[in-house]
């Protein structure tokens, strides 16, 4: 029996359950357990199903979001699965790591007065995905006869899966190259476990093996073989450039390399990929850090805390120069982080790190900000408040205030035009300026979201399959004549 | 993948033999790999000491020093690595100099090698130096001598060539008024400090091969920052090797020790395993 919409609008949200605060603080266990089917049909049943379908606009991929709700209404959970898929290859990953507030749940017209009322997309959509992997409901995706073409794919993180994925079923050999001995890219080195399992990307990336997509680690593409190398000597017909985050940026003040200073990216990296949280089991060490401050406001940021708190700090600081609300993390990033005591010293800024003889670091000078004028990003700018200082102890500071591009590519692909701060310029397909080379994800933007990372691998698979076989034909042509 | 082909000991500087085609086809003098022995190892880097294209193999020269290089050490032919990456880091920049030398101590006996030979073939007139605490502790001598002008020895103790260490012998040719016009310089970060003040009051352009702590090895962690003429630099991709008399000693001796005391736990830790295992097998 369908219910109405008074019925549906009786319903409330259903959140999901989660391991308490003072329990998940100590393990890297997943946090939020996930929902049942029942809670999953219940919410489901919340969507109006309405016309205008404000929701799929503020998808990056446009998934059919109340098809797939609906489906998910009447239990058909794999089938609804299935059908995120044909936009969205990692739907157990956009569920736990899409910033929904901004995107589909922002637009949702049961969230206009408030958005903890909208319906929980990301939550259904992690659901149906997991009960697909979980109980083996995976479908091995139909593929069209090898066309012949070989495409490359740089980096296997969410675009470079994403390229990888589209290509391979449309019968195109696809080969990846990872510069790490696993493959995922940020969704392994980046996000930690209690986050995103590292199992639910492995099952991905297995999905894709088993569709025949071949992926070599170890392999750094500018110093291993250059772009151009991929064309000549190994015949590839197209090239996706997916190599994502950067070098990491440094604060310019005194003390920034003493021992105990990491960027976000080496502390997540040692943690999440080495492993280090297993130490000495897994022998790549960690400091453990006493007293952390963490410098940033943005989903590394906290994830970096959250990580220094798991692995056993008393105290934990996020030092931020804007103010909570312009905060990029994502919402419920900052709750979990706020409920675990994660301790937050907003509109201050570092102006020194203390050291002792040893190199090693006893705390912080920070000055404090205001907010003054909106700046081009439409936030408020913050101005630092003259002689207004205040220093605090710590043993530890992770550094997360973003990246710059990489250079190994591009530096040895001279005929590829980057920008001033040398990002990839491409069109709106993904197309560089070098042909049949393509690029998406950070390596393009600078630093976004998985999501977003994820369109640009679409729009690029896209743009490969039109230019090569507009290409084949022309070759097909020419030999026919 | 990434077998390893042969496996020999020199005291405890271990050289392993890795089948690895497509780095050999692509390095160049003066750039690393990272190794993991095992998926539970950490990620090492090592510089590459010689490779051969045509067996598709490249050598590699490993000091035992902490948990990582034993694991390493106990592997045996027949073995495979976990994970070899690279070529990584700039090449070392081969022209014609005019007189080159290279000074090598521990690893970088072997490590210098490559660069050597490369000198060697760009015209230069080279002049190997090593350096080691007695005299069997030499190794890779042959080849060295095979690409060398001139190879010098310097040991502790004196059984060897002179007694004294690289930077000695390089004073004793600077104050003979012997013109060098390059020198490289690879081994331990307190050996490359002191040859580079040893060339320094004779302005000699100077190379050392940092070899800093490391994660990625592609520039994305900063690990291996280092400052360098009040710039900082990273190690894995503007590195390895940088200009001696510009490089900050004192805070990049303090970056190496950043994990002296997990070393100890980790080593701890394994040896109560070994111990464990004697005990599973009866041996205790």
């Amino acid at each position: 029996m369908a219910l109405t919409t008074k019925e549906r609008m009786a319903i409330e949200r259903h959140r999901m359950a989660e391991q308490p605060p003072d329990f998940r603080n100590r393990n890297f266990e997943e946090v939020p357990y996930g929902y049942t089917p029942e809670q999953a049909v219940a919410e489901a049943q919340r969507c109006l199903s309405c016309k205008k379908m404000p929701c799929v606009s503020g998808c990056p991929v446009e998934i059919p979001i109340p098809e797939f709700i609906a489906l998910a209404a009447e239990e058909k959970f794999a089938e609804s699965a299935r059908l995120i898929k044909t936009k969205n290859v990692l739907p157990a990953v956009c569920g736990r790591v899409c910033p929904q507030e901004t995107q589909c749940e922002g637009q949702c017209v049961r969230g206009k007065k408030d958005i903890a009322e909208a319906i929980a997309i990301g939550n259904l959509e992690r659901f149906v995905a997991d009960y697909e992997r979980e109980n083996d409901l995976m479908e091995v995706l139909k593929i069209q006869d090898k066309n012949g073409l070989k495409t490359a794919v740089i980096g296997s993180g969410p675009s470079g899966l994403t390229v990888a994925g589209d290509l391979v079923k449309l019968g195109y050999k696809v080969t990846i190259y990872e510069a790490f001995h696993r493959g995922g890219g940020v969704l392994v080195y980046g996000i930690p476990e209690f986050r995103l399992p590292k199992k639910i990307v492995e099952a991905e990336i297995g999905a894709l093996e088993d569709l025949g997509v071949k992926i070599y680690y170890n392999s750094v593409i500018g110093r291993l073989y250059k772009v151009d190398d991929l064309f000549h000597s190994m015949g590839f017909n197209a090239v996706y450039i997916g190599v994502g985050a950067g070098l990491p940026i440094f604060l310019d003040i005194p003390g920034m390399n003493l021992n105990g200073v990491f960027s976000a990216n080496e502390y997540l990296t040692r943690s999440n990929l080495m492993k280090s949280y297993l130490f000495p089991e897994y022998r790549t060490p960690m400091i453990v850090g006493r007293k952390v401050a963490v410098l940033g406001g943005g989903n590394v940021a906290m994830d970096s805390a959250r990580t220094a708190l798991r692995l056993g700090a008393e105290k934990v600081t996020i030092v931020y120069r804007r103010a909570r609300e312009q905060m990029p993390a994502r919402a419920a990033e900052l709750h979990h982080a706020e409920e675990e005591e994660i301790e937050f010293r907003l509109l201050s800024s570092p102006v020194e790190i203390f050291g002792n003889e040893g190199g090693w670091v006893t705390g912080m000078k920070c000055q404090r900000y205001e907010l003054g004028e909106p700046d081009e990003s439409g936030r408020q700018r913050p101005v630092p408040i003259e002689n207004s200082f205040f220093e605090f102890d710590c043993d530890q500071v992770i550094v997360s205030i973003g990246g710059q591009a990489n250079p190994l590519i591009t530096k040895t692909t001279p005929d590829m035009k980057v920008n001033k701060w040398g990002y990839i310029e491409v069109d709106p397909w993904g197309r560089t300026s070098k042909k049949f080379v393509y690029a998406g994800g950070d390596i393009v933007t600078g630093a976004a979201t998985v999501i977003s990372a994820m369109g640009a691998g679409r729009r690029a698979a896209k743009a490969i399959h039109e230019d090569l076989m507009k290409e084949s034909d022309e070759t097909f042509t020419q030999g026919w004549w | 993948m990434y077998e390893v082909l042969e496996r020999s000991e020199i005291f405890n500087v271990h050289k392993m033999v890795i089948k690895a085609p497509e780095i050999a086809n692509s390095i160049n003098a003066g750039q690393f790999v990272i190794i993991m022995g095992s998926e539970y190892s950490e990620r090492i880097p090592l510089t590459v000491s010689d490779w051969n294209t045509d067996t598709g193999t490249i050598t590699l020269y490993i000091l035992e020093a902490g948990i990582s290089t034993l694991e390493l050490a106990r592997m045996k032919v027949g073995d495979s690595l976990y994970a070899v990456t690279g070529p990584l880091g700039i090449p070392s920049e081969i022209k014609h100099y005019g007189t080159v030398v290279l000074g090598g101590g521990c690893y970088g006996i072997g490590g210098i090698y490559p660069t050597a030979r490369a000198c060697k073939e760009a015209g230069n007139k080279v002049i190997a130096i090593i350096e080691a605490r007695y005299s069997p502790m030499f190794y890779h001598e042959k080849e060295l001598h095979a690409v060398s002008d001139q190879v010098l020895y310097a040991t502790v103790d004196g059984s060897r060539g002179r007694k004294g260490k690289v930077e000695d012998v390089v004073t004793e040719m600077l104050e003979k008024g012997i013109k060098i016009d390059q020198a490289f310089f690879m081994g331990c970060a307190e050996m490359l400090e002191r040859c580079s003040e040893a060339t320094r009051p004779y302005a000699i352009p100077t190379k050392v091969a940092l070899n800093s702590i490391m994660l990625d090895g592609s520039g994305m962690c900063g690990a291996c920052r280092v400052s360098v003429g009040g710039e900082t630099r990273f190690a894995c991709v503007d590195g390895p090797e940088f200009d001696g008399h510009k490089v900050d000693w004192k805070e990049l001796h303090k970056r190496k020790r950043a994990y002296a005391e997990q070393e100890i736990v980790v080593y701890q830790s394994y040896s109560h395993e070994c111990l464990s295992e004697k005990k599973l097998r009866g041996e205790l």
